[in-house]
């Protein structure tokens, strides 16, 4: 356990687990405990953590829709107006703006659009790209993309008492529970 | 590195009471992430990876020499005459448009169809995918005559004060191609962020950590990240399924909507899609039994992911198989005389040859497939690949060719030959294609790491209750799943 004296102010406490299993169970003391700041860190999406985290909805579908709409409105537009309003042009009798010419190009802008907001934003949603983040500070928490599983409480939350809670999470039965500095300690 | 528990244990065989193990050899969390960081960390670079580099660079090389011959001479230096105007330019594109769709098949379509072995395979194939785009984009952009006015495809605002027609289904291609590859692009790279994070946590070396630290953006392993994620993973693979048959629709309405015999009919759209499934499918297989074998990865990519892979070769090859039937019953059931003429013409006229090629590599070969034993036959299977890709290049080849080298009027007919620069830029799109894929392999986690760990009996987090694969996204409501004691496994 490293002491927080020389370096930086606490950002928080980390508890290393083992298993999803292991996980799974501290998880849902730590919510039933009342905290807000707190998060989970796994190398992949554990199944069901949503539950036990108490994870609302995300409004990124809406976002998405919303996205999707604009880029269906703008292809119709931009269609009608390119080529039956500025810049007229008969080729084989067709008529300047006839809706199933323009279709597959409103498909395809649909399409384009609500997937730029899905994946930006999703990121935006998520706060990424952020390249620094007091976790990366700790060595051990590198295996949190491999193959260990954490449960992160931050010293912002209300009800983090430091000794408290270190006694708290040392009682769930992890592997390890560290303190983790706001900046790096060399 | 290779597991020899591997080659005793046969996942081929099918056991309904219990769920298929789709990885083998007693794998864990930290073996699955050491087996395929390690490939792009630690391992030193094969010298059989130089060897091949050198030669697929060379092809590259020659791809953009012949490009550059192109921009000084003009397109007559290939082998397009009066009636065949479109020659080899488009046969490749379509040719590599079509491969890139085995990747979107797998990454979203079985995805949403919860197939979980796709996660073994699924990294490797989008990106063949977004390389066979990158190819694919290369020809139409070049056959064009007056390149420096290529930007006359895309809505630009230019002094002419001209507009592109969008009612031109070639149009409708720049659109449908162009959406493809940057979906095809976000999809994949977001899929690849957690496993450039775990490469980040891996690297040793300073310039790695940057440069992997930079590509994964910070990413940390958040749930609360993860759970948007996940959503933002399904609503990409909820628009790339649609996008994906579309993108092959619209190539083939640029035969279809044209009056020619043998294009203006309308089963193209879904035939060109299950072609285009079917050649992506035997490219993927092409690429990755070599790279499998030489990386140790047969216990990750397992026989039963090839097998599937072939079921579904199977499927899509008979469904083109049964496309060819139905051209040829409609053009003689149809009654138009044009028709009919241009369809015995493919298979008795001058391009008999080309035509019997297509019909031995897409009809023939893909049913030797409901054997289980070819099925499950790594070499045979090999093989069989190289010859569903000839296949699909001469179906492209004898639908562009035959039909306009016999058109209407007798008296324009003429046959179409390549050039010695139609030849080598065809090579070299394959130079470029395999450079690419070389470079992904070296650089880039050739597994989805984080997509395999979940689909591993371990990551189950109830696994003390029952053993079960564990189930990528959808969570089952609380109040429906028992939370057991939580104990462990």
């Amino acid at each position: 356990m490293s002491a927080n004296t020389k370096q930086g102010a606490l950002y928080g406490l980390l508890i290393e687990f083992e298993s999803p299993s292991l996980l799974m169970a501290a998880v849902d003391k730590v919510r039933e405990e009342g905290f807000k700041k707190w998060d989970v860190h796994t190398p992949f999406p554990v199944h069901g953590m949503d539950d036990a985290m108490g994870i609302r909805g995300t409004q990124l579908p809406f976002i998405v829709l919303a996205s999707g709409m604009t880029g269906l409105g703008l292809a119709t537009l931009m269609q009608w107006w390119m080529n039956a309003v500025d810049y007229k042009f008969v080729i084989s009798g067709k008529p300047l703006f006839g809706l199933p010419a323009n279709i597959p190009v409103m498909f395809e802008l649909t399409v384009l659009f609500s997937a730029f907001a899905a994946f930006f934003g999703m990121w935006i949603l998520n706060g990424l790209p952020k390249l620094y983040h007091p976790l990366f500070t700790n060595k051990r928490f590198r295996r949190a993309t491999q193959d260990r599983f954490y449960i992160v409480i931050e010293a912002a939350d209300p009800r983090f008492k430091l000794e408290e809670t270190r006694n708290f999470l040392a009682s769930l039965g992890g592997s390890a529970v560290e303190e983790v500095n706001e900046s790096a300690e060399d | 590195m290779k597991s020899s528990v591997t080659d005793l244990i046969d996942n081929t065989v099918d056991d309904p009471t219990r769920p298929q193990e789709l990885i083998l050899g007693g794998q864990d969390f930290t073996s699955i992430t050491e087996t395929v960081s390690d490939i792009v960390l630690e391992r030193k670079t094969p010298k059989a990876w130089y060897i091949a580099f050198t030669f697929t660079a060379g092809l590259t090389g020659i791809l953009f020499l012949m490009i550059g011959w192109l921009f000084i001479k003009g397109v007559g230096v290939w082998g397009l005459n009066n009636p065949v105007g479109w020659g080899w330019a488009i046969v490749n594109f379509v040719f590599w448009v079509g491969i890139g769709h085995a990747g979107t098949l797998i990454s979203a379509i079985l995805f949403l169809l919860r197939q979980k072995w796709r996660t073994s395979i699924n990294r490797f194939a989008e990106a063949m995918t977004i390389f066979a785009v990158i190819c694919a984009g290369i020809f139409p952009g070049i056959h064009v005559g007056r390149v420096w006015v290529v930007y006359w495809l895309f809505p630009i605002p230019n002094y002419h004060h001209m507009w592109p027609n969008f009612r031109s289904p070639l149009l409708w291609d720049v659109f449908a191609v162009g959406t493809y590859a940057t979906v095809s692009l976000l999809f994949w790279y977001m899929g690849m962020v957690p496993d450039l994070a775990t490469l980040r946590d891996r690297a040793k070396g300073r310039i790695q950590q940057m440069i992997y630290g930079f590509l994964a953006l910070g990413w940390r392993g958040s749930h609360r990240h993860w759970h948007r994620y996940e959503k933002a993973y399904l609503l990409l693979a909820g628009l790339a399924t649609p996008l994906v048959l579309s993108v092959h629709s619209v190539v083939s309405f640029d035969f279809a909507t044209a009056q020619l015999p043998g294009w203006h009919t309308t089963i193209f759209p879904p035939y060109f899609v299950a072609g285009a499934v079917f050649s992506g499918f035997a490219m993927v297989g092409t690429i990755l039994i070599p790279a499998r074998q030489w990386f140790g990865l047969k216990h990750i990519i397992t026989v039963h992911h090839l097998e599937n892979m072939n079921k579904i070769i199977l499927a899509t090859g008979s469904m083109v198989g049964f496309a060819y039937a139905t051209e040829f019953f409609m053009a003689w059931y149809g009654g138009n005389p044009n028709e009919s003429f241009a369809f015995v013409n493919r298979a008795f006229g001058p391009y008999a040859w080309a035509y019997w090629i297509m019909v031995t590599c897409n009809v023939v070969t893909p049913q030797l497939f409901w054997f289980k034993k070819i099925r499950t036959n790594v070499g045979i299977m090999w093989v069989m690949y190289i010859f569903v890709n000839i296949g699909m290049w001469f179906e492209r080849f004898v639908i562009t060719v035959t039909s306009l080298s016999r058109d209407f009027l007798p008296s324009s007919w003429d046959y179409y030959q390549p050039t010695i620069v139609d030849i080598l830029t065809f090579m070299g799109s394959f130079g470029l294609f395999f450079t690419l894929v070389l470079l992904f392999i070296r650089f880039l986690p050739m597994v989805a790491m984080a997509e395999v760990k979940t689909v591993m009996p371990i990551a189950d987090a109830h696994s003390g209750e029952r053993r079960s694969v564990g189930d990528y996204h959808g969570d089952i409501p609380r109040h429906v799943r028992e939370v057991p004691d939580g104990g462990g496994k």
